[in-house]
């Protein structure tokens, strides 16, 4: 839209809160990258320090537990605005947002206070309501509601009820971090993940890398790919590369420091006790280890699909059921760390020599090394890629063999280069308002595929059309409703899509018996009938062929 | 006795008087409450409204059987008496008061309660019925008093100035461009405006209003002219090629819809602005209240919900299918002819 890097309302001398929904507000508008960065720089550039230690936390997933719920806020909000509840949840429904719901719905101070209470004011009083009963809670709520504007409020509810999602990235973050501390983005990345406690940790140490005692959990921020936009011949001499298979499980860190083991997701989540077949290693691996690798369902040194050990990852408890029918394994990419020694500047091909010691003296059937996809020249790979999906693998990476490990989503060096989705065409039965920025269009669609002369549902889709396709298909829904469950339409099932997938398996939990992996509408087929859309034997087909 | 309006699949119908209120198709006789194209359609035989609406139907519509009568000037006819009655919406905008056998009905047209110093303040009309639009019939629509928003609007001109950036304001060619224009007149020397603006103003000109000066935006003006300044363009603009020109330059859109961030986000602008013609959830209740009706037809918008509030709030109330526009007087802004 506009063309230059700087950007909206700053207003001088806004107190904390006030800044921080700003800063939200700017970073919810904002669509270009570089206009999110100007944000956060302002951002750091004029917050007080405490508040930024709360930024960087919330905006690297560590959010305050939540303590209300959903229906308490609604309620609470019905009693103090005098409305009856449909009416709010009307409201809701053309929103999107309780939270945003709510800022509206509580009519605004005449004279709000200049400088409010600063955000880490509110945070910690979060923190220290986990504990105080219903009626503290709702008097510090409504009292807060009171006296913050709109705007503040729907970042105070976001807070509250935990359901903060801001459109940017840590890497992000961490580049406007960098940018005002002059220091290398790899650096910041690595002061603030691991674990710290945002509430003690001030400012100046967290980000000099001073803070207080040694962590030794910290993992290395994880390199990324993109996928790969040309050509793959086009990254010149086959020799220069090697290819791994893409393995689509939970991207992990395993480190062994101070004689402890450590297990972290991709997303900066502690998750060592989930997978308890992994104490193991702590025997096993030297001191002063950081391997980055896949946490796969392995049985009998066979990958099996994703599903089966998502049906573990959600549970509270791990059980012994739970061991057999889905044993994790990890399948090793890379070492970061070795001897306690940062190595991820080392070339590809020296790291990978050093795992390959590593873990061969290991000797522990589940702990496996992400094997090397050998090929002469790009014609040969690109033949092997097309097996990728018997083996339960999303295709292949790419890694320049003298690349060093980098840190957050960067092009050159490494490239994914997934195979092709599955795909099938189906009609649209239900439609459902989006949320956020979609919120007054019919965006959110349910599928069906034919079973003899009945139409039987086996997906919602979200994304893959544009605004303007969209636009259309949101008119088709408002004249072509048969009947209306609360916000879901029942429409005329004619309008056909081609539904991509990376993967399908058994479910009993659907009609259909099958359950897509990252389901989206590839192509409207506006030249496709109804009646000519996929079957559900289709379906099971392709369970039959890929989902195991 | 039947009702004073009925409602048919032209529009409201007056069968005393043998005319309709707004009609979406062509009628024979049409009493038009202001002139944006979602209540002011062409092909009707005759044309009944407010006489500052007439210069802009003319230039809307096209030469055609005009009448034009002033607020609080009945007329009789039929055994009815008709009157306008200022409805606070833009120029010209009226509700439609009509009276038979002492039962009196008032259609509201589009209206807001908060006085804009355009449009004439919005009057109250005892009733037994009403009519009333419900555009924003959401309680989440409450809108800050202008003279806040305004400040909203000059404030972010300023950044803009400071970034060296132009600001593009979208608004309503009839309507919202004089408000938003008479708000930010004296922030910057000069105000630019879109040919759509542009002939609106015109119109309005030579009808005797006073409006601030405006530039028209031709493509003969260098890209330097834009630079810091303020344009004001409609909808149909924004996004369009035609923006280039201002480049760099942030866009605030001026609509009640602003008030929700998804339609914000949606709209793709770097700033929304929750200013309205339109009354908001306290606006229609206070309008609603002020007529004494004991009955209430909700049209246009939400008139489900807020038909079903007022039933609750002992007001025998129910919605009414319109015609009427949802997003808030888009179909005025006809394509620019000269530019591009
Ligand atoms: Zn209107
Ligand atoms: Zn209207």
């Amino acid at each position: 839209m506009s063309n230059t890097t700087d950007h909206t309302i700053h207003m001088p001398g806004l107190g904390g809160m006030q800044q921080f929904a700003q800063l939200v507000q700017d970073l919810g508008m904002h669509t270009k990258t570089n206009d999110k960065l100007e944000a956060l720089v302002h951002y750091f550039t004029h917050a007080n320090d405490k508040d930024k230690v709360w930024v960087i936390a919330l905006f690297s997933g560590r959010r305050p537990r939540r303590t209300i719920n959903s229906t308490q806020l609604q309620t609470w909000c019905a009693e103090v605005v005098g409305l009856p509840l449909w009416l709010l949840e009307e409201s809701y429904h053309t929103v999107g947002d309780l939270s945003e719901t709510i800022a509206l719905l509580i009519p605004e101070q005449n004279n709000p206070a200049v400088n409010g209470q600063p955000l880490h004011y509110y945070v910690e009083q979060f923190l220290q309501l986990e504990k105080a009963d219903e009626a503290t809670k709702k008097d510090f709520i409504l009292h807060s509601w009171q006296e913050l504007t709109s705007k503040e409020r729907f970042v105070f509810n976001k807070l509250l009820s935990s359901t903060f999602r801001v459109g940017v990235s840590q890497s992000m973050m961490v580049n406007a971090l960098a940018r005002i501390l002059q220091l290398e983005s790899s650096v910041i990345a690595h002061r603030i993940s691991g674990n710290w406690d945002p509430s003690t940790t001030s400012f100046d140490a967290l980000v000099s890398g001073e803070g207080g005692s040694v962590d030794h959990s910290k993992p290395y921020p994880f390199y990324l790919a993109y996928a790969i936009e040309e050509e793959v011949a086009a990254l010149g001499d086959p020799a220069d590369w090697q290819a791994e298979w893409k393995w689509d499980g939970i991207r992990g860190q395993i480190i062994k420091r101070n004689g402890q083991l450590f297990v972290w997701s991709r997303g900066e989540d502690l998750i060592t006790e989930k997978f308890p077949e992994f104490a193991a290693l702590l025997d096993k691996l030297p001191e002063g280890v950081v391997i980055d690798g896949e946490i796969l369902p392995v049985k009998d040194e066979q990958v099996l699909n994703f599903n089966v050990l998502q049906t573990r990852i959600g549970r509270k408890n791990v059980t012994k059921k739970h061991l057999q029918e889905a044993p994790a394994g990890l399948y090793a990419y890379d070492l970061l760390e070795l001897d306690g020694q940062d190595i991820r500047h080392l070339s590809l091909t020296e790291r990978r020599a050093a795992l390959e010691i590593l873990i061969q003296g290991l000797q522990l059937p589940f702990v496996q090394l992400s094997p090397i996809v050998t090929f002469d020249d790009w014609q040969q790979l690109t033949t092997l890629r097309e097996s990728a999906r018997d083996l339960n693998s999303e295709g292949l990476m790419l890694k320049r063999k003298s690349s060093a490990y980098l840190v957050g989503r960067k092009r050159g060096d490494w490239w994914k280069w997934k195979i092709d989705p599955l795909t099938i065409d189906a009609v649209m039965v239900y439609a459902q308002k989006g949320t956020g920025r979609r919120s007054n269009l019919y965006t959110d669609y349910t599928f069906a595929v034919k079973d003899g002369d009945k139409l039987v549902t086996f997906t919602k889709a979200y994304s893959g059309l544009t605004d303007k396709e969209f636009a259309q298909v949101d008119n088709f829904v408002k004249r072509n409703s048969i009947e209306k469950f609360g916000p879901v339409r029942t429409v005329k099932p004619e309008l056909v899509f081609e539904i991509a997938f990376e993967g399908i398996a058994a479910s009993n939990r659907h009609k259909s018996g099958v359950a897509l992996r990252f389901p989206r509408m590839s192509r409207w087929r506006t030249d496709k009938k109804a009646d000519e859309i996929n079957t559900l034997d289709d379906l099971k087909k392709m369970l039959a062929l890929y989902g195991k | 006795m039947g009702q004073i309006i009925e409602f048919t699949d032209s529009g409201l119908y007056c069968p005393a008087g043998q005319f309709y209120i707004d009609p979406w198709k062509p009628v024979d006789k049409a009493v038009i409450t202001h002139a944006h194209s979602d209540h002011a359609r062409p092909g009707n035989g005759s044309y009944l409204c407010h006489y500052a609406s007439t210069p802009i139907l003319q230039l809307r519509l096209g030469d055609n059987a005009y009448q034009s009568i002033g607020w609080n000037e009945p007329i009789q006819f039929n055994g009815i008496k008709l009157s306008l009655h200022p409805a606070g919406h833009i120029i010209g905008s009226s509700q439609v008061r009509i009276e038979q056998d002492g039962e009196v009905w008032v259609v509201s047209g589009d209206y807001k309660v908060e006085n804009d110093s355009i449009s004439g303040a919005f009057e109250p009309v005892p009733c037994h019925t009403f009519i009333t639009e419900s555009t924003f019939g959401l309680p989440i629509y409450n809108w800050k008093p202008q003279a806040d928003i305004y400040t909203d609007i000059r404030n972010w001109i300023h950044s803009n100035q400071l970034a060296g950036k132009t600001s593009v304001l979208i608004a309503y060619s009839l309507g919202k461009a004089q408000r938003v224009l008479q708000a930010i007149a004296h922030l910057t020397g000069k105000v630019f405006v879109h040919g759509a603006i542009w002939n609106t103003h015109q119109v309005l000109l030579q009808a005797g209003w006073q409006l601030p000066e405006v530039i028209r935006v031709t493509p003969e003006l260098p890209k330097e002219a834009f630079k810091g300044q303020v344009v004001i363009a409609p909808p149909s603009a924004d996004g369009t090629p035609w923006m280039r020109r201002f480049a760099p330059y942030s866009v605030g859109v001026c609509s009640g819809w602003m008030q929700v961030r998804g339609h914000q986000r949606r709209r793709n602008a770097d700033a929304g602005f929750a200013l309205s013609d339109h009354a908001d959830w306290k606006g229609l209740l206070q309008a609603v209240k002020a007529t004494g009706a004991t009955k209430v037809y909700a049209t246009h918008g939400f008139q489900a919900v807020f038909s079903r509030y007022l039933t609750e709030q002992g007001i025998e109330a129910a919605e009414v299918k319109t015609e009427y526009g949802t997003e808030e007087e888009e179909a005025i802004t006809e394509p620019e002819k000269t530019d591009e």
